[in-house]
């Protein structure tokens, strides 16, 4: 049976009996490259300043300007901030989209649209909200070209006004987004809301049921998109050599870091930068320098998408077998090939564990907020220093793009851990060292740095064969003795990774498992399983690969294991397939999404219970 | 009278060092191949400048060029990465570590067909690194295909001839950036050290093309990279002195026929003509002679083209003096307040 089912309903009631107070998604249909980013910032931010938890996610077409543009704003009582399937509220600014938009609507649902388009003519279930946004921009802004951009703040006017937003808080949330240098274009924006907030007072009568109310819930709160969190995770983690080829959706990582790092890694007493920043001709030559810088001693990294990895996959097999630390952010779209550049996915989970030919294997960390993509920044490079290894970020384009409401990040208080470098003194005290001797049993070898100032300090790394002394060998006995080495260094990386997120209930016969951002609309299907059918379903969201031993026994207490993957092809339960007993196996289920929306709770909700023969 | 025998005193560099600190592992090339000629220029040339091999960081990508890392300076770092990217390895490490002196060592294959992308990425940016391309025209370790370096009408072993025309790399190089560009021949032992010595003192990119016959699949007749072409065909553009900063000889200089380069370091790079009008400073007198080289299937030797003044990528990133890669936390993880302020913005 599915939840989706809706009686219609007279556009008066939607189905609630009172107001629908803190808890509605709005949907904003403009065009790319009208300036509409910030008339939905300021809606976001506004709602955000009121206490209200809020999400916002942008749906763009791969183009600069002239194509159709989605903006959702979700704000949730509850604090749910995954995407929501239904639209309950809707701003139609696009000509070439409006009639598709009413007609996606549930009844009972708003619009506030251009007068000339005519939706009360489409159907007659909705709320209506005609608004003649040409008329009304004329008179606030004279200059003809800035219309098109001013025009947007109208709707923010408008639609503060019939949701009840407190217009102090748009008007702090509008000279925020402008900022202190651009006074005058926040003045022009500001008169726009004004004009927007006068007509809606006038000439519009509220019939909906959606309204917002100030409270608490926000407060101490931040907002931010991932990328430009793990751009933070990457500075306080003290990240020193960075080099990148820009592709959507990874670019504005680097394009936060690189700002961040300008104003903030600075060396006070020569003015000089503590870091190297170099955009690359390509993702090998990328890859290849954060190889090299990794080498050589420094908190290198790059980040990239889908075809990055692809292009980057024979360095990451190099800088596996030689054992050089590097951290990749993988910032997921929709593949294969160019596939879907601005929709989101988690598509890179197989390639990623296993990249590069011959046996590879290598760990990735899966942040699902801004705060865990700050603080799994940090664990990336701590990780990839402590093994010798490049190490994956998986963030994705809905994490990493969107602004997110999310808790202040902590400080790192630990000093920075750089592994198992050896320093000429202790070359004087060992006497000498081989590379790849396992001293300690843990499969993790000591490495010196090029310029150590010892005899003994050099060692020849290679990708072609060699044994525990770095030296050339095409030996059986040498070759099989390294790679099982890497097995044994893989398994004590597994006991170093940051631990699940486990909610488990005693009396579930279900659980579900998954990663990152899957975790919204996993998390909110647990509640409605329970709230809506009275199932109980058990949690577990790894943070990492390989997984980490508990998930063994969260699979045993239950009878059957219900995996969500972003990816048409279950990638996350298929890297479970790979290792796990055969009786662990045989109770995992498949919930997958892939149509390059972040997945919404409602559709694992409705294949849990499908599965579930409900 | 004693009957002790001293020992004649063992020669040593301006760091005390025997060349026996500059040695490599033993080669497991060809006998007779002109690379491992290379190596022995590189040894006496890092001991004779007094370089501290600890300090020098080896490169290369894939081949039999790529493996000579392995057989000078022990005492150095090595990393033999992946085909035709050494260009990048190496960047990445001189952004780690600027105090490193890096010398990269590849090949025709490797830098000309596979990996010409990076290696034009690396002559714009001017990376502070000594680059050799020992360059034979075929692919060795595959067991002789040609190359992109091959001259049309080149002719292998098995009678396959080239059929389109060789890239020259020292007119890639010149053209999109590197500041030292030269070329020379493994067998031509003195005018090698000069041109290596000269690349160790520059502050900038080198370029050193230097035909290294292969000796197994590209050393007969009809072959353009051959010993006995080269012996007939190589026509140095001048005799090179080199005179590093420390050395306080005076070399008599005749006039009119001498041009003096001052280095970066204050080397001096003397270059006695030898019947050109040439000046190696002079970007389109050099593309010129090169171009009418070909013309005439003589192959010029010498340094090409040189630019003592411009600025190399490290000091155009303007980074602080200290390895990056061994800052201390306190200069690489902003303070707490940095945190709270940033935060703050975001509410």
């Amino acid at each position: 049976m599915s939840t989706t089912e809706v009686t219609p309903v007279g556009p008066h009631t939607n189905g609630h009996a009172g107001p629908v107070i803190n808890d509605f998604s709005i949907q904003v249909a403009t065009i790319n490259g009208s300036g509409s980013q910030t008339a939905n910032n300021v809606l976001m931010r506004s709602l955000f300043q009121m206490g209200i938890p809020v999400s916002g996610k942008n749906l763009f077409p791969s183009n600069i300007a002239g194509l159709p543009t989605w903006f959702t704003i979700r704000a949730s009582q509850h604090g749910y901030i995954g995407r929501k399937k239904e639209i309950d509220f809707c701003v139609a600014m696009n000509p070439e989209t409006a009639q598709e938009d009413a007609a996606k609507l549930d009844a009972g649902a708003a619009i506030v649209y251009d007068e000339p388009l005519k939706l009360n003519a489409t159907r007659s279930d909705l709320h209506f909200y005609p608004v003649p946004f040409d008329k009304l921009v004329g008179p606030v802004c004279p200059e003809a070209k800035l219309r098109k951009l001013v025009r947007n703040m109208i709707y923010d006017g408008v639609v503060g006004h019939l949701l009840g937003i407190d217009f102090e808080e748009i008007r702090k949330a509008l000279y925020k987004q402008f900022g202190p240098k651009k006074v005058k274009a926040a003045e022009l924006n500001w008169n726009a809301v004004l004009a927007g907030r006068e007509y809606a007072e006038k000439n519009l009568t509220k019939t909906d049921p959606f309204q917002v109310q100030r409270t608490d819930k926000t407060a101490g709160k931040i907002i931010i998109d991932g990328n430009a969190a793990c751009a933070l995770g990457c500075m306080f983690a003290g990240v020193t050599v960075v080099t990148w080829y820009p592709i959507t959706p990874s670019s504005s990582l680097v394009e936060s870091l690189i700002g961040y790092l300008k104003r903030f890694r600075i060396d006070k007493e020569t003015g000089r930068a503590t870091y190297a920043v170099v955009q690359a001709e390509d993702e090998i030559a990328s890859i290849g320098m954060v190889i090299g810088a990794g080498w050589a001693g420094a908190r290198s990294m790059t980040a990239t998408a889908g075809p990055g990895i692809s292009l980057m996959s024979e360095f990451i097999g190099l800088g596996y077998y030689t054992e050089v630390p590097a951290v990749i952010f993988d910032v997921q779209r929709v593949g294969p090939s160019t596939g879907l550049p601005t929709r989101t996915m988690q598509g890179d989970i197989l390639i990623n564990a296993l990249c590069s030919h011959g046996d590879t294997r290598h760990p990735m960390l899966f942040p699902s907020s801004p705060e865990e993509c700050f603080t799994l920044s940090g664990a990336a490079f701590d990780l990839a220093e402590f093994a010798q290894t490049p190490v994956f970020v998986m963030s994705d384009l809905d994490l990493g793009m969107n602004n997110w409401m999310a808790e202040a990040f902590p400080y790192p208080e630990q000093a920075i851990p750089r592994g198992k470098v050896l320093s000429a003194a202790d070359l004087d005290r060992l006497g000498g060292f081989a590379r790849y001797r396992d001293v300690d049993g843990d499969g993790i070898g000591y490495r010196t740095l090029p310029g150590t100032d010892h005899p003994s300090a050099a060692y020849f790394s290679r990708g072609s064969g060699h044994n525990d002394k770095a030296q050339y060998s095409e030996r059986e006995d040498d070759y099989v003795k390294n790679v099982d080495r890497l097995s044994r260094k893989f398994e004590t990386i597994r006991k170093h990774l940051p631990a699940p997120d486990i909610q488990s209930n005693d009396t579930a016969s279900i659980g579900i498992i998954c990663c990152g951002t899957s975790r919204y609309g996993a998390e909110e299907a647990r509640d409605q399983l329970k709230n809506e059918y009275g199932i109980e379903a058990s949690y577990y969201r790894t943070l990492a690969y390989p997984f980490h031993p508990s998930i063994h026994d969260f699979i045993e207490r239950h009878s059957r294991i219900y995996v969500v993957d972003q990816n048409r092809d279950g990638q996350l339960l298929a890297l479970m397939r790979l290792e796990f007993p055969v009786d662990e196996i045989a109770k995992l289920r498949s919930v997958r999404y892939y149509g390059g929306m972040p997945i919404d709770a409602r559709t694992i909700t409705d294949d849990i219970l499908r599965q579930e023969g409900i | 009278m004693s009957t002790t025998v001293t020992p004649p005193p063992k020669k040593v560099n301006r760091l005390g060092l025997e060349v026996l600190s500059y040695k490599g592992g033993k080669t497991t090339l060809c006998a007779g191949c002109g690379h491992n000629s290379i190596s022995e220029r590189i040894i006496e040339c890092f001991y004779e400048m007094g370089v501290k091999p600890t300090q020098v960081a080896k490169f290369s990508g894939i081949g039999c060029s790529s493996k000579s890392p392995a057989y000078f300076l022990n005492m150095a770092h090595g990393f033999n990465s992946v085909h035709g990217r050494a260009p990048a390895v190496s960047t990445g490490a001189m952004l780690a570590n600027k105090n490193l002196v890096g010398i990269v060592v590849s090949g025709d294959g490797d830098t000309v067909s596979i990996g010409l992308g990076q290696f034009m990425h690396m002559l714009r940016r001017n990376v502070p690194l000594t680059y050799i391309i020992e360059d034979n025209g075929v692919y060795g370790l595959t067991k002789g295909q040609f190359s992109a370096t091959a001259d049309l009408g080149a002719k292998l072993k098995t009678g396959v001839i080239n059929d389109l025309p060789a890239i020259d790399v020292c007119l890639a190089a010149i053209e999109l950036g590197a500041t030292l560009v030269a070329r020379s021949f493994s067998g031509d032992k003195r005018q090698l050290q000069a041109i290596l010595k000269t690349c160790i003192a520059h502050n900038g990119l080198s370029i050193v093309d230097i035909v290294s016959p292969c000796v197994t699949f590209n050393d007969h007749e009809g072959s353009t990279k051959s010993y006995s072409y080269m012996k007939e065909h190589e026509e140095p553009v001048h005799e090179i002195d080199f005179v590093p900063f420390f050395e306080d000889i005076s070399v008599e200089i005749e006039e009119g026929t001498t041009q003096e380069v001052t280095m970066h370091d204050g080397s001096i790079l003397r270059l006695k003509k030898l019947g050109r009008e040439y000046d190696p400073t002079d970007k389109m007198g050099a593309l010129r002679i090169i171009h009418e080289a070909h013309s005439t299937g003589d192959v010029l030797t010498g340094i090409l083209y040189v630019d003592s003044h411009k600025e190399n990528f490290l000091d155009m990133l303007h980074v602080v003096d200290q390895p990056l890669a061994t800052l201390p936390d306190t200069m690489t993880r902003p303070p707490r307040e940095a945190l709270n302020q940033i935060m703050e913005e975001l509410r």
